[in-house]
Parts: structure tokens; C-alpha cells; sequence
């Protein structure tokens, strides 16, 4: 590749770098505390229904083995 | 002034900008908003089952959306398709290249895609009239490895490459969509937003980038990993995204604030981070690592609450079920675990 293709390609790479910079320089923030509550609110309002969280059941566990009963 | 040398001063000057409008909305942190915030009690977790099968590593598992169904990929050079309550291997499928690196399950149940050292993501078509499992379509075109892969639906997929794209494809045509270019690195993986509309990708230039899948641009960059980020994942609404990095650390990045809300590290954790997996209510965040451990974080405390421990070699691949009952893990060791 000639050095002055090498040059233009540079260039076009700089050019969409600064473009997508542009893009992303223009979006709107919200301020921390609203990320943080919303992220706060969601886990509060979900961790009832989460498994993992709460612990399941030995009854309602579809991965636990049954283990079998003995007759005394 | 040459025209490099004023992009060059409008970059940083760009930079600088969104530097600064990061530090003004930075009015707290995450970690003061929960000071008033029970950390989670210990999470401990056991094998329920372990899958047995596959002849040699395994690198990705990915499961079934509503289904208790999930597939893995080995390089032993098989797909398989796991029912994970029975352990059943519902479908063992040959693979044309052994160096697989990741799979998928379509939403639909449908389909399974693969793809690896082959640069091709090939589809698999599970319902085939005649109950044999064929490659539907092999999508070509990507210039390095296929890394991740992810349906939207049974018609269009995502992949990301370490030719430093990540593509959206028509499986109909076997036609790359759109190609979203921009990481400086080889793409490692990816995630699609719960609403469908956007994907996230980490990369070896240890950026993750937020990219619009219709609009088929990249709307944000997030910076501050050490090494290249191997994990990604959404917080399940959708307005976070969860990397895990070579640094051995994972980070929180809010979509909203445009910004890192916390690193979850150890000062005893030394090894990269494999694969990244929230909890349903996304409060736990499950991570694997290179020293054959999964670590369970407090998501929003950022400490440590629990450990799973049983796999003797690197785990590779995590994911949690649609519902949220079971963890599944892949080894190196070439067994796949189910946790709850």
C-alpha cells in the first residue's frame, strides 16, 4: 500500500472515531442516585421470586433427588 | 494544522466532554446508596446434577429459554443437547470442526448454533421432519473466530468475532444484516438486551460497547477493565450490563448514568474471569474463574457471599435457567454441573 493511501485510510479512521465520539458525548445521563435506587428497587421488588436468593424448598426442587422411604 | 492532527485534538477534546458529563451526574455511588442495605446472607448452593458425556473440554453451555433443556459444546467435536432434570442427552450432535468456542439455543427451542476456529456460525435445525438433527445454514464471512453467538429469533442471530466485529445475520439467506465494527479488539462475547433491541459486546481492547441493533450503531463505550473482558451480561431490566475481565475482576456499568458503578474484586482472587451469569432477581451475580471456582457476589454490597467449588479444571461457561431455579456450570473437566 502506498504511503499516501496509508495516510487517507488513517484519516477516514480518524474521522469515524470522532464521529462515534460525537454519538456518544451527546446522550443523556441520569444522575447516579436514580441508577442506584432503580437498580435498589428492582432487586427488592424481584427477590422474593428468585430462587437462588431465597432457598428452594427440598418439596418444590425439580433437581433434587427423591430419596427414598424406608418402611420400619 | 493537518487534518490528523485537528481530529486528533477533537477526540480528546470529545473525551474530555464525556469525562465530565459522567463526573456530573456522579452525585453518589452505588456503594453509599446501599450503606443502609443488608449484605445478602451466605448463598451456599449444591450439585444436583452432574452431566456427563462430552470427551474433552468444554467451552460454552447456554440454556433453553422456559425450558429445563440446555446445550453445550465441546471440543471433543459434539453439540449436545441436556435434559438437565433426567441428565438425558436428548440430542448428540457431530460438528464438521472440533474447535468449537461457543453455542446457542434459539428462544424457540428450535435451533442451535455453533461456531469456533472455523470462522463460521453453523445452524442446526433440532426439528427436523425426519428426527435427524442437520446444519441448516453454515453463515460465512466472518475473518477470525467465532467467539459467542446469540438468536434473536429462528430467523436472525448475532456473532461476535476475533475479527473485531460482531454481526447480525439473516439464517433465511445465510446474509450478513448489518456488521458492527468499532472494537479496537478481538470481540470475546456478547448479550442481548432483554427487550431484544440491543446487544452489548466485551472485547480484547477491554471495552464493552452498547451497540442499537436496528439503527445498527454503536450508542455507548465503556472503559476502565485492565485486561480483555471475556464475560458480558444484562442486569435483567436491562438498564445495567455486567462485565468479567482477565483482570480478575468483574465491573457493574449503569446504561442510564453512562458509567462503572462498581468493581467486584478480591484482593485474594488473582486469576481471569471466565463467564458471568446474574440471578433471576439479578441481586447475585455468579461468576467463573480460571482457578476452577465460581464466586457468587453480592451485586449491590459487591462482596463475596458464596462459593461453588466442585469442578477440577477451569470452569468455562455459566448460565442461570429462564426461571431462575438452576445455576448450570462447564468445565474444562469436561462435566457440566447443576447447582440450586
Amino acid at each position: 500500500m502506498s504511503s499516501k493511501m496509508q495516510s487517507s485510510n488513517n484519516t477516514a479512521h480518524a474521522r469515524r472515531a470522532v464521529q462515534q465520539l460525537r454519538i456518544e458525548a451527546s446522550i443523556e445521563r441520569i444522575k447516579v442516585s436514580k441508577a442506584s435506587a432503580d437498580l435498589m428497587h428492582y432487586c427488592g421488588e424481584h427477590a422474593k421470586y428468585d430462587p437462588l436468593l431465597m432457598g428452594i424448598p427440598a418439596s418444590e426442587n425439580p433437581f433434587k433427588d427423591k430419596k427414598p422411604c424406608t418402611i420400619l | 494544522m493537518g487534518e490528523m492532527e485537528a481530529l486528533r485534538k477533537e477526540a480528546d477534546n470529545l473525551k474530555d466532554q464525556i469525562t465530565e458529563a459522567r463526573k456530573v451526574v456522579q452525585d453518589t455511588t452505588l456503594q453509599e446508596a446501599v450503606a443502609g442495605t443488608a449484605l445478602v446472607g451466605r448463598v451456599q448452593l449444591k450439585t444436583r446434577k452432574t452431566l456427563r458425556g462430552h470427551l474433552a473440554k468444554i467451552y460454552a453451555m447456554h440454556w433453553g429459554t422456559d425450558t429445563k433443556f440446555c446445550v453445550s459444546a465441546s471440543q471433543d467435536g459434539k453439540l449436545i443437547v441436556w435434559d438437565t432434570l433426567t441428565t438425558n442427552k436428548v440430542n448428540a450432535i457431530p460438528l464438521k470442526s472440533s474447535w468449537v468456542m461457543t453455542c446457542a439455543y434459539a428462544p424457540s427451542g428450535n435451533m442451535v448454533a455453533c461456531g469456533g476456529l472455523d470462522n463460521m456460525c453453523s445452524i442446526y435445525n433440532l426439528k427436523g421432519k425426519d428426527g435427524n438433527v442437520k446444519v441448516m445454514r453454515e453463515l460465512a464471512a466472518h475473518t477470525g473466530y467465532l467467539s459467542c453467538c446469540r438468536f434473536l429469533s429462528d430467523s436472525e442471530i448475532i456473532t461476535s468475532s476475533g475479527d473485531c466485529t460482531c454481526v447480525l445475520w439473516d439464517i433465511e439467506t445465510g446474509t450478513e444484516k448489518t456488521i458492527f465494527a468499532g472494537h479496537l479488539g478481538d470481540c470475546m462475547s456478547l448479550a442481548v438486551s432483554p427487550d431484544f433491541k440491543m446487544f452489548i459486546s466485551g472485547a480484547c481492547d477491554f471495552t464493552a460497547k452498547l451497540w442499537d441493533i436496528r439503527e445498527a450503531t454503536c450508542r455507548q463505550t465503556f472503559s476502565g477493565h485492565e485486561s480483555d473482558i471475556n464475560a458480558i451480561g444484562f442486569f435483567p431490566n436491562g438498564n445495567a450490563v455486567i462485565t468479567g475481565s482477565d483482570d480478575a475482576t468483574c465491573k457493574l456499568y449503569d446504561l442510564r448514568a453512562d458509567q462503572e458503578l462498581v468493581t467486584y474484586q478480591d484482593s485474594g482472587i488473582m486469576c481471569g474471569v471466565t463467564s458471568l451469569a446474574p440471578s433471576l432477581s439479578g441481586r447475585l451475580l455468579l461468576a467463573g474463574y480460571d482457578d476452577f471456582n465460581v464466586n457468587i457476589w453480592d451485586m449491590l454490597k459487591a462482596e463475596r457471599v458464596g462459593v461453588l467449588a466442585g469442578h477440577d479444571n477451569r470452569v468455562s461457561c455459566i448460565g442461570v435457567s429462564s426461571d431462575g431455579m438452576a445455576c448450570c456450570t462447564g468445565s474444562w473437566d469436561s462435566f457440566l454441573k447443576i447447582w440450586n
